[in-house]
């Protein structure tokens, strides 16, 4: 059976890792060849590094980083942050990365996914979502979640699905950095209407989070930053416990 | 150890040539044929659409040396499923190096299936020294109908061929240069075959 994958998101601004709280606030975790490879030794499925000052300060994702990561990693890694052209792919998938996420330039210019997807194949294009729920509606928000716009997230996930995308990273801005938990409402019904895998991201504080994404919110693999990075929660031990909860997962 | 892989632009190389490098063997790209006839094993990957790929391997005229090969050969992901006989992807006709038909999941499962899922029924050499029920990373849409040659198999949807054999040719539908340890292991396997 498929198992249900987990994912340490590694935020890189500078070659470091970091983790913001709602976005903001930044905190230094390491650096992220070395976490990158202790995280695949510790039982993680695939790792996620998102180059989050890249869009603002229309920086290119550290072609050297990926480099180093796709030597030293042995299991798959998404490379996001910044890309906006088809040479922006290439360029990281020549470096090793096996998929690139993109988000903000996906929303400005959508036919970006259809070039991507006829170019490289749908299973190495990742389309990252940020959302925040207003008044009880989902709009995407850009360029790490500072600007807002009108946009809904689950007309353009349809929509993201239709032109290529090969999986959804879903961000929840009213969960991010919170511990609270995943945005699970909006997950099943995400994942009731694109027949892509999702990835559930924000929130995650606790193990019964995990659960709740997997069993509730239907996702098909969950991602989280400062509970692994700090050592909150042990990637392994969070693993026997999905188990324990008949969730399938990799041990 | 003289080991070449197939280079006819499809995909993420880099990946494979690291895994072999981290399990100390230099793999070298190559559309030579000459090169790939004298090499110990020959790795043939691939990511990517299938008529395209058939169509840069026939440009490069790589479609009529690969069948040819005696040494072990051993195909990944989309480079397993061009070595059958046919793909319904973009309805391409393969090298037949493989007596198998290439089909697409439905959609009552999510396409691509994506992530880690388990080889059972595993028959080679290829497997030496790993489980039944081990877990090996996957991305595709298509997959190989069950047969005869199939020396491992794998669920989703139905039951598939994860990996085939046919006498020196060798094909897995994962990607043991990106699952982990297990995967090493099958690519050491490789080398010792």
């Amino acid at each position: 059976m498929l198992t249900k994958r987990i994912i340490p998101c590694l935020d890189i601004k500078d070659g470091r890792t970091v983790k913001g709280v709602n976005f903001v606030d930044l905190r230094d975790a390491g650096d992220p060849v070395v976490l990158g490879k202790q995280y695949a030794d510790l039982g993680a499925d695939e790792l996620v590094f998102l180059d989050i000052s890249a869009t603002q300060e229309k920086r290119r994702t550290m072609h050297d980083m990926v480099l180093k990561v796709a030597e030293q990693v042995n299991i798959p890694f998404t490379v996001g942050g910044g890309i906006s052209t088809i040479e922006d792919v290439d360029d990281l998938l020549h470096c090793g990365a096996d998929k690139v996420s993109i988000n903000s330039s996906a929303v400005r210019r959508p036919n970006l996914i259809n070039e991507l997807s006829d170019k490289f194949g749908n299973q190495c294009i990742v389309v990252a979502i940020d959302a925040k729920e207003i008044e009880g509606k989902w709009f995407v928000h850009l360029a790490g979640g500072t600007i807002p716009t009108k946009v809904k997230l689950f007309e353009w996930a349809v929509e993201v699905e239709q032109r290529g995308a090969g999986e959804i990273l879903f961000t929840s801005m009213n969960h991010d950095g919170t511990k609270s938990g995943f945005a699970n409402e909006a997950l099943a019904k995400l994942s009731g209407l694109v027949n892509i895998p999702i990835i559930a991201s924000g929130g995650a504080g606790t193990v019964q989070h995990f659960v709740d994404a997997f069993k509730t919110g239907k996702a098909d693999a969950a991602l989280a930053a400062s509970v692994f990075h700090f050592g909150e929660i042990p990637i392994l031990d969070l693993k026997k416990e999905l188990k324990k909860n008949n969730i399938e997962v990799r041990l | 150890m003289n080991l070449k892989i197939v280079n006819y632009g499809a995909g993420n190389i880099k990946s494979i040539q690291f895994a072999f490098q981290r399990l100390g063997y230099n793999a070298v790209l190559t559309n030579d044929a000459n090169e790939l006839l004298k090499a110990d094993k020959v790795i043939f990957p691939g990511v990517g659409e299938a008529s395209s790929a058939m169509k840069k391997l026939k440009e490069s005229g790589l479609d009529k040396v690969i069948p040819k090969l005696q040494q072990p050969v051993l195909g990944i992901c989309l480079g397993m499923q061009l070595m059958c006989n046919y793909t319904e992807e973009g309805d391409t006709k393969g090298l037949g190096i493989f007596n198998a038909e290439v089909k697409r999941f439905s959609n009552t499962v999510k396409v691509p299936q994506m992530g880690w899922n388990v080889v059972r029924n595993l028959k080679s050499d290829l497997f030496k020294g790993i489980n039944e029920g081990a877990h090996m990373y996957l991305v595709h849409s298509y997959y190989v109908k069950n047969c005869s040659e199939a020396i491992a198999t794998t669920d989703y949807e139905l039951e598939y061929a994860s990996a085939l054999e046919n006498d020196n040719f060798f094909g897995v539908q994962f990607h043991p240069e990106k699952s982990s340890k297990v995967g090493e292991k099958l690519l050491q396997n490789f080398l010792e075959l």
